[in-house]
């Protein structure tokens, strides 16, 4: 039995986990449920070691271990499989099964037919038909996954964790998924089974924990609760959520989206977006919620112009018809974008303050101005309230919060009239949130209208006048700030 | 402040060091004729290097420059000599000075819009672009030569590369002017801040409505029409164009621009450190040469110093 005794992590400005108790029972399938970041992934790396730096115990059957690297919690028979799969797409199955672990002849050559033998019982084991020659970037995402558990296997795993093994798979490979979960069962091994999908964790697991704000609140078996409570718990009652004041919304259509479809690159019959129109009215602040992978970001590239090679659909900015090829076409329609990863696409890290913001509006037929660029890098600094000595100051050494306030400076100099905010507050503390809320309350009150996208509920009910909740591509419910709560997004998010 | 100011001139605290040294080691070494010569000698790599710079500020590399030299240095000395004959035609056209710098400048920059097209149409790494351009573009030179240099291209032509314009060589004044335009073109405009965004993070530069394209195309272009002027200068030092010239120069160049502070990851580093870089290993070689140290040995302690220079950077940077 694997326990997780009072652990605790800190990350600078967070504390992701608060003394978590957790216990998983073996032959059994423990399920993990929580919002986002409510604390999963932090626990899952504390438990196959990719944290050494916790406070508290691992207790594995009873004895403290303590795991300084991944080798050492696949040495105690912890494995884990990822949302996003670890293999070598350009080596074959047989290769990546034996990564790190591969049989050498006496000659300290690669045995590659007694590989080849063991992985052909694993795969049959699996019911895999395919060789163990095969590359794995040739491989569907449902075999990718089972070649993972091959993986465990392998190393005779006791306990397997997987982190969400369903958001990429059809319903087929979803049913054979838990037929070998099942049979891993019988075998006695510890199953962890982390999903946003209510219905699979009613029809396969036992046990399970819920986790929020780096808390575990409650843990039970599954035949004794519902997915009512369930819900409830991952919410949490005692999380006074302060709802937007009612403000009146100008009738006014800013944005108009009609029939937007992304197909899939790669899978046929799947779209990332299928069907989605919506307004957006002057000054309103539209919440769009969602599960990882629902196509919310999807549909802020596809506004912004980065899939129109491959979009349907059509879009009216202030009553006229546009064509959003680009970026640039994008900001010269009065759109902003601030991306979800503002350290990949959100500023240069190397560049100073004030040449950051200047990015968005540098005029092609003018000189450098160095001194107006700080000046207006200055009024952004003092209106924010960016925490730094200078203009000159390179974001790489602002905190998360202020580098926030950076994208968001180099956004609202372009002067649009939409923005598009990607998970604003992401990693971000929560001061530095409220003062990023009052600015997006303030701007929207100004005229501009938001649409903004978040999987942190709380957040979209202090923001947002109205909601969308996407799922699997669709735009599964709207509701009204008088209606919405956490209950019913989170409903809509998993149908 | 203080601290931030050594960081930054590092590499020209470096320079006058190793003068110093040479200078004891060497009476030769700070006589007028040898400083000149210095000079002289360096204004090539100067050129390369400072188009360059803009390459690697971007993240990219032309590995091209030395064959994209020798290729513009033969077409110039070529249509100032023979001018184009066309047979059918019974048409012969003669190249001025001026008309045939002006030609194998725009044959640099067509070779660099060239490789520019190849990374950004079909991106392909530009590693591999310009690799493939060093092969191509040294076998068109051979093409067009038949491998036999192109000599005696006339006193007035012979004036870039080894006349004297109030008391200073030609081609010092050409190369600082160009570093001048290069440095006013990375420091003072909205084209030369794209450059700097793209190496930092081609991505953010991109959502922020940045052509990326373009400014890659344009940025090889310019790599390309300096490789050119290089060649031209080589050309007229020798009064002679060898299909041979401008080997390995791409190395001399990435060096310099390594040297110089420029990070190889991109959006880091300056013209003028490229220009205190070029001139390290001019001073350097030409050090080693007065004290008769081997040229094999020479190869060697080149590379030891660019080790050096980039580890020295690497540790001041962390």
């Amino acid at each position: 039995m694997l326990q997780a005794v009072n652990i605790s992590k800190s990350f600078p400005g967070v504390k992701a986990l608060k003394g978590v108790n957790l216990n998983f029972y073996p032959a059994k399938v423990n399920a993990i449920l929580g919002e986002n970041g409510a604390g999963k992934s932090t626990l899952l790396k504390i438990l196959t070691g990719v944290y050494p730096d916790y406070e508290g115990e691992i207790h594995l059957n009873g004895q403290v271990v303590k795991f300084n690297h991944i080798k050492d919690a696949q040495k105690a028979g912890i494995s884990i499989i990822h949302q996003e799969l670890n293999l070598i797409p350009t080596l074959t199955i047989a290769e990546n099964i034996f990564l790190g672990q591969e049989i050498e002849n006496q000659w300290g050559m690669l045995d590659y037919s007694g590989m080849k033998k063991v992985t052909n019982q694993l795969l049959q084991r699996l019911e895999l038909k395919l060789s163990p020659d095969t590359l794995v970037q040739n491989l569907k995402v449902g075999e990718q996954q089972l070649i993972e558990i091959a993986k465990a296997l392998l190393i005779d795993a006791q306990v397997i964790l997987m982190d969400e093994p369903t958001s990429a798979l059809t319903n087929a490979e979803i049913d054979n998924l838990h037929r070998i979960i099942a049979e891993l069962k019988k075998e006695g091994k510890t199953i962890v089974y982390i999903s946003h999908k209510m219905d699979e964790l009613f029809r396969i697991a036992e046990k399970y924990t819920v986790m929020r704000d780096g808390c575990s609140v409650a843990e039970g078996d599954m035949f004794d609760t519902t997915e009512h409570a369930l819900i409830r718990q991952m919410v949490g009652r005692e999380v006074t959520i302060e709802k937007k004041a009612k403000t009146q919304i100008s009738q006014e259509v800013i944005l108009n989206i009609q029939n937007f479809t992304l197909p899939h690159p790669k899978l046929k019959n799947r779209n990332l977006l299928d069907d989605i129109s919506l307004n957006l009215h002057q000054g309103e602040i539209l919440g769009i919620f969602g599960l990882m992978g629902a196509g919310r970001t999807e549909l802020l590239e596809s506004i912004f112009g980065l899939n129109s090679t491959a979009l349907k659909g059509s879009m009216v900015i202030h009553q006229k018809p546009v064509k959003i090829q680009s970026p640039k076409d994008a900001i010269a329609n009065g759109i902003a974008f601030v991306t979800e990863d503002r350290k990949t696409e959100g500023l240069v890290l190397g560049m100073n303050i004030a040449s950051n913001i200047s990015l968005t509006t540098l005029a092609s037929d003018k000189l450098l101005d160095t001194r107006q660029e700080q000046q207006n890098a200055q009024s952004y600094i003092d209106s924010l309230a960016i925490k730094t000595p200078s203009s000159l100051q390179l974001c790489l050494n602002l905190s998360g919060g202020n580098q926030q306030k950076v994208v968001l400076a180099k956004w609202l100099a372009t002067n649009p009239s939409i923005l598009m905010l990607d998970e604003p507050t992401r990693g971000i503390d929560i001061n530095a949130k409220n003062e990023i809320y009052e600015l997006i309350k303030k701007l929207s009150q100004e005229g501009k209208s938001f649409i903004v996208v978040s999987s942190e509920i709380p957040e979209l009910l202090a923001l947002a006048d109205r909601f969308l909740v996407m799922s699997g591509g669709r735009i599964t419910a709207e509701l009204s700030a008088e209606e919405a709560n956490e209950d019913k997004l989170l409903k809509a998010a998993i149908l | 402040m203080n601290k931030e100011l050594l960081k930054k001139s590092q590499s020209l605290i470096a320079l006058l060091l190793l003068c110093i040294v040479i200078s004891i080691l060497s009476d030769k070494f700070l006589s007028a004729n040898n400083i000149w010569n210095v000079l002289r000698q360096i204004s090539v790599n100067v050129c390369i290097s400072t188009g360059m710079t803009l390459v690697v500020l971007m993240a990219g590399i032309d590995l091209s420059v030395g064959s994209v030299l020798a290729f513009t240095s033969v077409i110039c000395a070529g249509l100032l000599k023979d001018g184009i004959t066309i047979g059918a035609l019974n048409i012969h056209v003669g190249f001025t000075i001026f008309g045939g710098i002006l030609a194998a400048i725009i044959v640099g920059l067509l070779i660099g819009l060239f490789n520019g097209l190849v990374i950004t149409k079909f991106s392909l790494p530009p590693f591999v672009a310009t690799l493939a351009m060093l092969t191509i573009a040294r076998g068109a030179t051979m093409l067009y030569t038949q491998g036999i240099p192109i000599s005696n291209l006339g006193p007035k032509f012979e004036y870039i590369g080894s006349g004297w314009l109030i008391g200073i060589p030609v081609p010092v004044w050409i190369s600082i002017l160009l570093v001048l335009l290069v440095v006013f073109i990375s420091q003072k405009t909205a084209f030369g801040r794209h450059i700097y965004a793209i190496g930092g993070n081609e991505k953010a530069a991109f959502l922020s409505g940045i052509n990326i394209q373009v400014t890659k195309l344009i940025v090889y272009g310019i790599s390309g029409m300096m490789a050119a002027v290089g060649g031209i200068m080589v050309t007229s030092r020798l009064n002679s164009a060898q299909p041979n010239a401008g080997a390995s120069y791409e190395l001399d160049s990435i060096a310099a621009v390594v040297i110089g502070g420029t990070s190889l990851s991109g959006g880091i580093g300056t013209v003028t450190g490229t220009v205190i870089g070029a001139a390290i290993i001019g001073v350097l070689n030409n050090g080693l040469v007065l004290l008769n140290v081997s040229p094999f040995w020479q190869q060697v302690v080149k590379g030891l110093v660019i080790l050096l220079a980039v580890i020295i950077d690497r540790k001041s940077k962390k």
